[in-house]
C-alpha cells in the first residue's frame, strides 16, 4: 500500500463518522524507487488530503521535512515535490494494519494488500 | 541437461526456435519428475518418454506409432489412459537416438490438431502387468450376436419419422434421440404407465434377435417393451439403475452402428468400463441390474484396448491400469434395449436401490439455491456462489482475463491525466494499467485476485463493492466492469450504483458494464454466442473478455454436466422477485432463458487443443440432458465414493505437461461443495485429476434495466448506454451542484 492509495482510505464501519484518516501501524515499510514524474505529482497533489500525508508519512518515519501546510506555487518546486514523490509513491507498507481513528477497528495490511472487509455487524 | 546430449539433439547452430525447444523439453523433464516420478537420463537410452505425445492429450497409438516407427523398430509403445505422455522403447539405442533428434520439439498431426512431443531418454520404463477386473456379478456381454445384415434391418427397422415418443421424453431428451415401443418410459417419473401400451409394439425385425435371446437362455420370457437410444458422438447418458419397479429383472441391450464404453458403477465405488462393441449384446441381470449403475460418460473418443480382445470370458481389461490401449472415435450407436415389464413389485434382493421396497430416490444432489428474498439470503447467495468461486478460481480466471475490452479502455484514455481511477472490482487488475496518467487503486471482494494486481504492481485492496472504503468524493472517475450483474436483487444492485456515484467527485464519470441478457442484439450475435462452435473454453463472459482472448485456442472439458436440475427453466419476465424458484443452471454459450441463473465454470488451466472436431453442441446438450435426468432419476451418481463429490472429472482435460501442476493444485474449497457440480467419467482412483465446476451466480439485464437502475439514483444521469458485446454499458456522470 501506497501513501497515496492510502490517502484515499477511510474506514466505513458502520455507525463511524469520523473514520479518516486511517492510523498506520507498519511492521514493514519498503522504498521502491519509482521514477519520478513531476507533471503527475503536481496534478496529484491538490486531490490530496494534505495533512493526512504528512501524518501517515510522520507515522512511518519517512516525513523528511514536509511542511504541516501546503507550500504555494508547488508546482515550480522540484525538491519539494521530489520529497511528495517519495512519501506518495515509493514508500509502501508491506505488513502491518490500518485503524479507525474512531471505533479502534483494525484492518490488516498483508503482502502490501490491506483487506477492508467488514463483518456483517459492522456494514 | 548434460551438455553432450543437446549436443546431440542439435548439433548446429543454435536458433531461437531451437532454445525454446530445449527449454520446453526441459521444462518437461522437471514438470515429469516433479509430478509423475519419472527421471529423464542424461545419456541416451533404448528407452524415450514422449511428452505430449499421450492419450490424455487426445493422440491416439496409431497416429503417434506411425512417427515413431519411421525413426527404427519400436519394441514397445505403452500408453496410460488419460496421460499427456506415452514411452516407447525402441529395439537400438541407435534409433531411439534417431527419433530424439528428428522428433524432439516436431509437431504431431492427430486428426485436426496437433500437438508438439518432447522426447528424453529414460532409464527404464514401468510396464504393469495388464490387469483385468472381473465384470459386475450377472452382467454378459455376447460379442457379435448380430451379423451385419441383421444389423443394418435393424436399425432401418427403426422409423425415427413418426413421432409415438411421448412428450415427456421429448422434453427430457432434447438431444439424444429416444423412441419407445410397447409401452411409454416417462421420464419425469423414470416409470412406465403400465395402462397404456403404445400401439405400436417392439417391430417385427427384432423378434428373431429376441428369439434367439430367449433360446440361449439370456433371458426367460419375451420381452415387451423396446427403447431405441441413438447416441451422436459426444453424447451419452448418465448413470442410473433402471427402475426396479418398472421392469422385470433381465435388461437387454443390442448395440448397433458403432462401438462405444459404458461404466458401471458399484455403490463401494467399484468402477468397470466395459467397451461394447458393435453388434454386442449386453444382458444385465442380478446384481448388475439391480445395484450397479450403468452410464456412458458424454465423449468424442473413447480409449480403449489397441486389440479387440476377442472374448473376454468373465473379466474385462481394465481401462485405467492398462498400457495399451489406444483412442477410439465415437460413431453413431443406436442402442436397443428389450425389457419386460413389471407387473408385482419387486422383491429383488438389493433393497438399499429398490424402490419398490422403500428405498429413496437416488442421493440428489443439492439443489441449486433460490432466489433470494432478503438481504441475508441475498448476502448468503452471493458469498457462496460469487466471493467463493472467484477465489476458488483466481488463477484459472485470471489466465483468461489478460486483454482489456476495447471500450472500457477507449473510456479509460479519455480521461484527464492525474485523474483519480477507482474500479471497483477490478479482478485481476487488467484495467489498472491501461492509462499511466491516471492515479488507479483498484478493489475486489476477492482476495486471492486482489493479491494478482497486487504481484502486477497495482494498488488494490480487498473490499465489498457495496461498502468501498474510500473517501467520498474522491474519484475523478469509476468503473464497475462485469461486477453489478452478481447482486441478486435489485436493492443490492441498486445499492452497488449508489456506492460508486458516492465515490465520485461532482461532474465525475463512472462506467458500468453489466452482462446482457439479450446476447444477440441489432441482429448481431455476441461473441459469447458466436464463439459457440470454435474451440473454446466456456468460461469467457463477454463482459470480461476481448475478441482477442476469445480467439486463443484452449483447453476445455470433454465432459460437462451439472448436478443443478434444469428443469425449472422460467420464462423470462419483468418481476424482480421470483422467490420461490430454484435458480437455473445456464448452458454455457447459449443464449439466456432466465434473468437470474448460475454460470458454470469449469476450473482448468486451458491451454491446449483437446478434442478435433469438438462443436460444443454435442456436449451441452448433453449436459443438460444429463442433469436432467440425474437431478432426478434413481441414479446413484453420488455413491461412488472413488471419485470426490463435487467434481466435474474429464479425460481429455488439461493434459499437456504444462497444465499439470495446475490441476494438481486445483482443490475445492472446503464448504463450497454446493455451487460444484458431480459428474464421473472413466478413471481410476489414482489417475483423476479433478476438474472441478463451479457455479457463478449472475442477474443478467434487459435491455433498459441498467438505466433504469442509474435513474432510482438522484444527483446523476445517464451520459450514455451502449450495448457492446453481449453487455449492456452506461457512462453516469454525478451531478456538479450535489
Amino acid at each position: 500500500m501506497k501513501l497515496l492509495t492510502h490517502n484515499m482510505l477511510t474506514s466505513h464501519v458502520k455507525g463511524v463518522t469520523k473514520g479518516y484518516p486511517l492510523l498506520i501501524k507498519a511492521t514493514e515499510v519498503k522504498v521502491n524507487e519509482v521514477d519520478f514524474n513531476p507533471q503527475f505529482v503536481s496534478r496529484m497533489i491538490p486531490k490530496l488530503e494534505w495533512s493526512a500525508l504528512v501524518q501517515a508519512a510522520d507515522e512511518l518515519g519517512h516525513r523528511q521535512d514536509l511542511p504541516v501546510e501546503l507550500v504555494p506555487e508547488y508546482e515550480k518546486n522540484e525538491e519539494f515535490l521530489k520529497k511528495v514523490h517519495r512519501v506518495l509513491l515509493e514508500v509502501e507498507v508491506i505488513e502491518g494494519c490500518l485503524r479507525c481513528p474512531e471505533s479502534g477497528r483494525e484492518f490488516p495490511i498483508s503482502r502490501g494488500i490491506p483487506n477492508m472487509l467488514l463483518n456483517d455487524d459492522e456494514v | 541437461m548434460d551438455a553432450t546430449v543437446e549436443n546431440n539433439v542439435k548439433p548446429v547452430r543454435r536458433s531461437k526456435e531451437d532454445k525454446k525447444v530445449i527449454r520446453k523439453q526441459l521444462k518437461a523433464s522437471h514438470t515429469l519428475l516433479k509430478h509423475e516420478g519419472i527421471s529423464t537420463a542424461p545419456q541416451p537410452t533404448k528407452s524415450l518418454v514422449v511428452a505430449n505425445g499421450g492419450l490424455g492429450n487426445g493422440v491416439s497409438r496409431e497416429e503417434l506409432s506411425a512417427a515413431l516407427k519411421q525413426m527404427g523398430d519400436v519394441d514397445k509403445l505403452i500408453m496410460h489412459p488419460n496421460k499427456p505422455y506415452a514411452f516407447v522403447t525402441y529395439r537400438s539405442e541407435e534409433s531411439a537416438r534417431k527419433a530424439h533428434i528428428n522428433l524432439n520439439g516436431e509437431k504431431l498431426q492427430c486428426g485436426e490438431n496437433s500437438v508438439t512431443l518432447y522426447l528424453s531418454y529414460v532409464d527404464s520404463v514401468t510396464c504393469e502387468e495388464e490387469a483385468s477386473v472381473p465384470l459386475p456379478e450377472g452382467l454378459v456381454l455376447v460379442e457379435d450376436f448380430v451379423c451385419s445384415e441383421e444389423e443394418a434391418l435393424l436399425l432401418a427397422a427403426i422409423d425415427w419419422s413418426s413421432t409415438n415418443t411421448g412428450v415427456t421424453a421429448q422434453k427430457a431428451l432434447k438431444h439424444r434421440r429416444v423412441k419407445h415401443y410397447g409401452f411409454e418410459f416417462r421420464y419425469d417419473n423414470n416409470n412406465v404407465d403400465k395402462d397404456k401400451p403404445l400401439p405400436a409394439g417392439i417391430p417385427q425385425e427384432c423378434l428373431p434377435v429376441l428369439e434367439r435371446c430367449v433360446k440361449n437362455q439370456h433371458i426367460d420370457i419375451m420381452p415387451d417393451q423396446l427403447t431405441v437410444n441413438q447416441y451422436e458422438s459426444g453424447q451419452g447418458i448418465p448413470p442410473h439403475v433402471d427402475t426396479h419397479s418398472a421392469f422385470e429383472d433381465t435388461i437387454m441391450s443390442l448395440s448397433l452402428g458403432a462401438k462405444t464404453v459404458m461404466e458401471f458403477r458399484h455403490p463401494d465405488g467399484r468402477l468397470v468400463a466395459v467397451v461394447l462393441p458393435e453388434r454386442s449384446l449386453l444382458v444385465m441381470k442380478g446384481e448388475s441390474r439391480f445395484l450397479w449403475t450403468h452410464g456412458i460418460t458424454p465423449r468424442k473418443f473413447d480409449m480403449v484396448p489397441a486389440c479387440d480382445p476377442q472374448s473376454f470370458g468373465d473379466t474385462t481389461p481394465d481401462l485405467r491400469t492398462s498400457s495399451n490401449l489406444t483412442l477410439s472415435k465415437r460413431g453413431t450407436r443406436t442402442s436397443l434395449t428389450f425389457r419386460k415389464i413389471r407387473n408385482e413389485p419387486c422383491r429383488c434382493a438389493f433393497p438399499s436401490a429398490c424402490d419398490s421396497q422403500g428405498a429413496p430416490p437416488a442421493p440428489s444432489p443439492p439443489p441449486p439455491p433460490s432466489l433470494p428474498c432478503c438481504h441475508a439470503d441475498a448476502a448468503l447467495l452471493e458469498e457462496q456462489y460469487v466471493h467463493r468461486v472467484y477465489d476458488a478460481i483466481a488463477s484459472h480466471f485470471s489466465s483468461t482475463r489478460h486483454s482489456p475490452w476495447p471500450r472500457v479502455c477507449h473510456f479509460l484514455c479519455s480521461l484527464p491525466p492525474g485523474s483519480v481511477l477507482a474500479d471497483v472490482g477490478c479482478g485481476n487488475g487488467k484495467y489498472l494499467g491501461v492509462n499511466l496518467e491516471l492515479s488507479a487503486v483498484g478493489c475486489d471482494r476477492s482476495s486471492a485476485l486482489v493479491q494478482i494486481c497486487a504481484e502486477r504492481g497495482f494498488q488494490a485492496f480487498v473490499s465489498d463493492a457495496l461498502s468501498v472504503p474510500l473517501r467520498a468524493a474522491s474519484c475523478d472517475a469509476c468503473i464497475s466492469i462485469a461486477v453489478i450483474h452478481h447482486f441478486s436483487t435489485q436493492e443490492r444492485r441498486l445499492a452497488a450504483v449508489q456506492e460508486l456515484v458516492r465515490l465520485l467527485k461532482p461532474g465525475g464519470r463512472a462506467l458500468i458494464y453489466v452482462w446482457a441478457f439479450e446476447q444477440e442484439y441489432n441482429k448481431q450475435r455476441s461473441k459469447y454466442l458466436k464463439d459457440h462452435n470454435k474451440e473454446l473454453p466456456e468460461n469467457h463472459n463477454p463482459a470480461e473478455n476481448s475478441p482477442e482472448e476469445s480467439q486463443e485456442p484452449q483447453g476445455k472439458s470433454s465432459v460437462h454436466s451439472s448436478s443443478h436440475s434444469e428443469d425449472n427453466y422460467r420464462t423470462v419476465d419483468n418481476n424482480q422477485h421470483v422467490t420461490d424458484d430454484k435458480l437455473s443452471v445456464h448452458t454455457n454459450r447459449t443464449a439466456f432463458e432466465t434473468k437470474d441463473l448460475l454460470v458454470p465454470w469449469h476450473l482448468k488451466d486451458g491451454k491446449k487443443r483437446v478434442e478435433g472436431d469438438s462443436g460444443e453442441g454435442g456436449k451441452k446438450d448433453q449436459q443438460k440432458e444429463k442433469s436432467k435426468k440425474t437431478s432426478r432419476s434413481k441414479a446413484a451418481l453420488d455413491c461412488n465414493p472413488a471419485t470426490s463429490p463435487g467434481f466435474d472429472s474429464n479425460i481429455f482435460s488439461d493434459s499437456s505437461l504444462d497444465t499439470i501442476a495446475a490441476t494438481h493444485s486445483s482443490k475445492p474449497i472446503p464448504g463450497c461443495d454446493t455451487s460444484q457440480t458431480c459428474s464421473s467419467a472413466l478413471k481410476s482412483e489414482s489417475e483423476i485429476i479433478p476438474a472441478p465446476v463451479f457455479h457463478r451466480y449472475y442477474h443478467v439485464f434487459q435491455q433498459g434495466e441498467l438505466e433504469q437502475l442509474c435513474a432510482q439514483q438522484a444527483g446523476v444521469t445517464v451520459q450514455s448506454s451502449y450495448h457492446d458485446q453481449g453487455n449492456w454499458c452506461v457512462i453516469l456522470e454525478k451531478a456538479l451542484n450535489r
